[in-house]
Formats: C-alpha cells, structure tokens, sequence
C-alpha cells in the first residue's frame, strides 16, 4: 500500500531513534514549565468554588488526565493499525509504550474522580456510566498489556495486541452507550451529577494550561518510552551498537 | 469445494467432535446450573430477593459457562494442523470463522438457553420474565459465541490462557450483559422489552459479519 515518503523515513528506527531523542526536551521542558504554571493558578490564583469549596481543585489533575486517557487509546489503536496494515515495526513499538501511560492516566482518573467523589456526591464510586466506561477502558488497557506480552516470540504478541486494541476500537462506543443506555432504560431518578457547569475564565484558563501541559508531557514521556523500546527491539542491530558503544567503552 | 460446502462440513465436523466427546459438552450446562443455584444459598433464599437478582445472575452464570469452554475451541485443531489447512486453502478463512462459532453456540450456547427456563423458575421469575429469559439469550449468545471466538483465536496460541481470556472478553461481551439482564428485569416487571430485543439482534447481526474477519486475521497471527 501507499506510503508517502517521509513516512517510511520516520518509520526507520535508528531515524526516529535520533529524531526522538532531540525532540523529546523540547517536549518535556515546555511541559513541565505549564504544569507548574498551571498548577499555581489552578492551586493558588483560582477562586474556591461556592458550592465545593476548595474541593473543586482536584479537577486540575482529574479533567487532564480523562482525557489523556480516552486520547492515549485512540493513538494506540491508530499505531496498531498502522502497523498490523503496513507491517512497520516502529507502530507496534509506539503502541507498546503507549499503553502503560494510557493505562496509568485511566487509573489516575479513576482515583481523583473517587477522591473527588466521596466529599462531593458522598460516595468513593458510583455505578454510573461515565465511571463505568472508564473503568472497562482501565481493563482493555489491561488486557491489551497482558495479551502482548503472553507470547513467546514479541512479534506474535505485537500483532495480537495491535488486533485486539482495534476491535476495542470497534466496541468502545458500543460498550460506552450501551452503559449510558443502561441506566436511561430504566426510568429513575436522573440526577446529572457530572454535567459540567459552565466555569468562570479563572477556574478555567489553568485547566486549559494543565491539558496542554499534560498532553506535551504525554508526548515527551511517549518519545522517550518508544525510544526505550526501540533499543530493546533492535538491540541486535548495528547501529544500537554504535550508539551504545561510547558508552560501554567509556564506562 | 466451495466455501459454503467446506463452512457446512467444519460445522458437522464439529459438532460430530462434540456429540462422541459428550462430557465437554455437558460439563458447560452443569457449570451454569450450579452457579446459579450457589447464589440462592449464598445471598437469601426470599421470594423477592431472587425474584430482584434472577435475571441478573442467569445472564452471569450464562455468561460464564460460555466462556468456560472457549479456550478449547481452536486449540485441536492448532495443535494437528487442520487449522493450518482450512487457512491455507482456496476458500475464505472467515467463513471458516463463522462457521466454528456456529458450532461453538451449537454446543455451549443453546443447551443453556433450554435449561434456562427451569432454572428461572426457581428464581420464581414470572412468566413474562421466563420468556424474556429465554428470548435475550436466543439473541445474546450467538454474539457471546462470535466474541468469545477472536479472543479465543487470539489466545489459542498461548498456554495458560483461560484468566487472560476472560480479561480480553468479558469487557467486549458488556452491551450483551446489560441489554441482555436489564431487559429480563424489566419483563419481569412486566414492562414492554422490544427496544433490548431488538438491540441484541442488531448486535448479533453487527457481531456475525464483522467479527469472523477478525478472528480470521486472530487465527493467521496465532498460525506464523
């Protein structure tokens, strides 16, 4: 199938190895100064909230990292296509980084949410279907780690995982609706607790600060994983060797 | 021969395996009986209690028993290299795919849907719910059996597989469960339930003609 150019280029490990390991600074550095940033304001400059009190503040983390991880899986399962249809090894190594982050990020949601949760709504979880849907997006992570490792030969794993990552994709909003559904089949009562009210631009502009900042550093912590990655991969090759050999002969 | 006649004889073949070797066969719907009659003991043998978590556990235990015997469904047939044949032959591997859920639901699938009756009467389900039991599993467990076969294909390549198995399907087989008990509950309750039946059949016809092309691209990976 057609590839442009550039991508077959990027796709050569030693090339994205390079590219990678400059990039990844100029990724993380900008990221961590948002973070801070954000962080202040979200912490110090934000006004409490009327209702929630100071309480409000855990959104700073929580909001960032749901989104983290609904977009970490998409990029998995994009990478696992890409490389389960153009058989290009670098994909499977993006998506083999990938999803410990995204599984990390899903499990941080989940923890602020039911810190969050237990002052606000009085309870630590509630079976409701976003948390529902988050928790199931926590197990096909799960899985997705597991199945990839549970083979003998990595290349096998690599393909089973990248299969297994992309019918998720299929069955993800399947599974997301049919558990909004759910609780809407039956008539109850409706209390939409997690219908965000609008927020004031001070309440607001450090949470979008920390979604940039968590998203840059999402990228950087991905390159540098991929990269981790590739030198275990290739660790035959000869250009790992010429990499690694200043090192070995120095030490 | 044509795909349709090499479909139609891994079916017999199949269930021709699964008639001489009767206990595997048997060994699914014992597993769903005892299950579900562990929870009356366990929670509360009241009237209103199991009438309230019938429909429910049904569909688990249904559920469960399904996959209990999904890890063996391509192993045989990995193992002597028949698989390796039917992939490498002229007629299409999906069709294959299908084919063997086919028989999978055939097997693990239908004798639990006739057990289910009785079983819901010791729940004392209502009539209504007795029906709506039997008609959300004729509706939900061929998509159970057509999602159970890629994890299973995925898997048939790795030993120990039956906690990893559970983990790769049991979230996928999750719209099944929900529309699948929550429409017996609300039948019980004696309310109209077409919108779930309706939902399961779209499913099952959603999960029959996508998903045995990948359990076909599952089986290649585990083949090489």
């Amino acid at each position: 199938m057609y590839l442009p150019n550039w991508m077959h280029k990027l796709a050569s490990p030693p090339h994205f190895f390079r590219i990678s390991g400059w990039l990844a600074p100029w990724l993380l550095w900008p990221a961590v100064a948002l973070i801070a940033l954000g962080f202040y304001a979200g912490l110090v400059l934000a006004p409490a909230d009327y209702q929630q009190g100071d309480g409000f503040r855990i959104i700073y983390v929580h909001v960032p990292s749901a989104y983290l991880s609904t977009l970490i899986y998409g990029l998995m399962a994009a990478a696992a296509a890409v490389g389960l249809i153009w058989r290009m090894k670098l994909a499977y190594a993006v998506a083999a980084a990938a999803a410990p982050i995204g599984a990390w990020f899903t499990f941080l949601a989940l923890v602020t949410g039911a810190i969050w949760g237990k002052p606000m709504w009085g309870t630590f979880w509630e079976w409701d279907p976003r948390l529902t849907s988050e928790l199931i997006l926590l197990f096909l992570y799960l899985g997705f780690m597991s199945l990839r490792t549970s083979f003998e030969e990595p290349t096998k794993g690599d393909r089973a995982a990248g299969l297994l990552a992309v019918v998720g994709v299929v069955n993800l909003p399947i599974i997301h609706y049919s558990v909004i559904w759910w609780s809407s089949i039956h008539q109850g009562p409706t209390i939409k607790k997690l219908d965000a009210p609008s927020i004031t631009w001070e309440m607001a502009w450090p949470l979008l600060t920390l979604i940039l900042g968590f998203t840059l550093f999402f990228a950087g912590l991905l390159l540098q994983r991929v990269q981790a990655e590739v030198l275990e991969r290739e660790r035959n090759a000869r250009w790992v060797t010429e990499i690694m050999r200043p090192g070995i002969e120095g030490g | 021969m044509s795909t349709l006649g090499l479909a139609a004889a891994v079916l017999r073949r199949d269930l021709a395996l699964a008639y001489r070797r009767w206990g595997d066969v048997a060994s699914p719907v014992m597993f769903f009986a005892i299950v579900s009659s562990l929870f009356p003991l366990a929670l509360s043998p009241q009237r209103d209690v199991l009438q309230l978590l019938g429909p429910g556990v049904l569909w688990i235990a249904a559920l469960l028993s399904m996959l209990l015997s999904l890890n063996a469904l391509f192993r045989q047939d990995l193992e002597d290299g028949s698989m390796e044949q039917l992939a490498i032959g002229p007629q299409s591997l999906p069709a294959v795919m299908l084919a063997k859920a086919a028989a999978h639901w055939l097997v693990a699938g239908l004798p639990l849907i006739l057990l289910a009756p009785l079983l819901a009467v010791t729940y004392h389900l209502p009539g209504s719910g007795v029906t709506a039991l039997c008609l959300t599993l004729l509706l939900g467990t061929p998509t159970l059996s057509l999602l159970g076969s890629v994890g299973a294909a995925l898997t048939a390549g790795v030993r120990q597989s039956g906690g990893l198995l559970a983990l790769l399907v049991l979230p996928l087989c999750l719209p099944v469960l929900i529309f699948g008990a929550r429409g017996t509950a609300l039948a019980a309750d004696g309310e109209v339930i077409s919108g779930p039946l309706y939902l399961l059949a779209a499913f099952a016809v959603l999960a029959a003609s996508l998903v045995p092309f990948a359990s076909a691209a599952a089986i290649r990976i585990s083949l090489d």
